[in-house]
């Protein structure tokens, strides 16, 4: 299974532990977090599914490349890192 | 008379009381984050929070309870032949709430100019389609050069809540007579001087910055546009520039009287580029007269290298018409109980004022 870890700057606002969840890609993933905890979806994607533009994913060290559809795969064992994206001083 | 005031700050939220006849903050809710909308219906209090990395979000608190955070207004998915629309289909901030004059239901105007409803306290909310599927919504303008226009003013008719009023910045004034199941733009008589000279008059380019509506007489509106203020005697329908404002006519908000149609109070300061108060000095333009002549009043406001300027949404009037209250972007927060005459400012040094708000009971 998947591991997905949140920003401790989201516990702020709500629950946000760590997860383990199945699915193919970076969309599936998260669709699994989100069914069991259905108020976190608004703070990590945007009305249409996107990835929120201060929001980061990281994958296996690497920033996901489709922000938009979720579609990059995700490995059995992967750890997912969400967290937010410093854009100022 | 109204015993509490909200003031959102870009850095929480703070709730003042009127004690022993001093106003003073009594709870702090959200600090450290940027509150852009606060609503105080009865016991109820709303706040919406402009979070920079994680969204718009809605919170609620009931009477004397907990925090409860709600489930924002969110746009439908975007359709396929909508790919040239210039605006997301996403909510970027909650820029003003109001009552919709039946019981539960509330009206939520947004950034980047949806228009969303609640028939439930806020529990959950439906954009007003109708309005953002006209074909001329794609052609507002963002807000201060951003990309985003955003709903700054919602006037319900309090003598038939189906009869809307809004004001777009930057789209003008639009109605609806039927509930929301379709609008128009109704603005005539407003001008926009920085546009080029054949676009001046049109509707759809009036950088309307705030509306007020006199509750009592709902037909009388006040407007701070970008290059003047406006009055209407026919719901919006048709515009008179006031141009006896003092000491300048360019600002962002205006509250009307709640029962005297010819009262009004504005925040004049120096326009466009500067935005800071002329000469340094904070003062409140009020006409009496319908706006045939303003009084300027300074009593009790910084007078001397004052560099306050005040949103659309940081002044406010309570129900009677005798308590104002505006806060600025410099932090500076002041309070009056006869009706502009003088003011105090509560001991405090706040983040920067996004809204202030007296609580409706």
């Amino acid at each position: 299974m998947a591991t997905v870890r949140f920003t401790s700057a989201l516990q702020r606002f709500l629950d946000a532990p760590a997860a383990q969840v199945t699915g193919a890609t970076v969309g599936e993933v998260l669709a699994a977090v989100f069914e069991a905890r259905p108020a976190l979806r608004g703070y990590v994607v945007d009305d249409q599914g996107a990835v929120r533009r201060h929001v980061a994913i990281y994958v296996k060290g690497e920033a996901v490349r489709d922000r938009a559809k979720l579609s990059d795969p995700i490995g059995p064992d992967d750890e997912i890192y969400v967290f937010q994206a410093l854009t100022g001083g | 008379m109204a015993e509490r005031l909200h003031v959102g700050t870009r850095k929480g939220l703070f709730e003042l009381a009127r004690r022993n006849g001093a106003w003073d903050i009594v709870d702090t809710h959200f600090l450290g984050d940027p509150v852009s909308a606060v609503l105080a219906e009865g016991d109820t209090l709303y706040a919406a929070l402009d979070l920079g990395h994680f969204g718009a979000k809605l919170w609620r608190r009931d009477g004397a309870g907990e925090w409860r955070e709600l489930a924002a207004p969110t746009f439908p998915p975007k359709p396929e032949d909508a790919g040239d629309d210039p605006h997301p289909w996403s909510l970027g901030t909650i820029w003003v709430l109001e009552p919709g004059g039946v019981p539960g239901r509330l009206w939520a105007g947004t950034m980047p100019g949806g228009l969303f409803r609640s028939e439930d306290g806020g529990d959950s909310w439906k954009l007003n389609e109708a309005l953002w599927r006209m074909p001329e919504r794609r052609k507002w303008l963002g807000v201060a050069g951003g990309e985003q226009p955003g709903i700054n003013s919602v006037l319900i008719d309090p003598r038939n809540p189906a009869d809307i009023r809004i004001g777009v910045s930057t789209a003008g004034v639009w109605a609806t007579t039927d509930d929301g199941a379709s609008w128009r733009i109704i603005n005539r008589g407003m001008y926009n001087e920085y546009m080029p000279p054949e676009q001046r008059e049109e509707p759809l380019v009036q950088d309307v910055h705030r509306l007020a509506r006199c509750a009592a007489h709902p037909d009388v509106m006040w407007c701070q546009h970008h290059n003047g203020i406006f009055r209407s005697e026919d719901a919006g329908a048709t515009w008179r520039e006031i141009t006896a404002i003092r000491p300048s006519k360019f600002g962002f908000a205006v509250v009307a009287h709640p029962r005297d149609p010819d009262t009004a109070w504005f925040l004049p300061a120096i326009k466009d580029e500067r935005r800071i108060p002329v000469d340094g000095k904070v003062v409140v333009a009020r006409t009496r007269d319908g706006g045939n002549s303003f009084e300027v009043l300074r009593n009790g406001l910084p007078q001397r290298h004052a560099y306050d300027l005040v949103w659309r949404h940081a002044l406010a009037i309570d129900a009677t018409g005798e308590r104002l209250a505006f806060g600025s972007t410099s932090g500076g927060l002041w309070i009056s109980e006869d009706c502009g005459d003088s003011w105090t400012a509560p001991e405090a040094r706040l983040p920067p004022v996004s809204v202030v708000r007296f609580a409706n009971s």
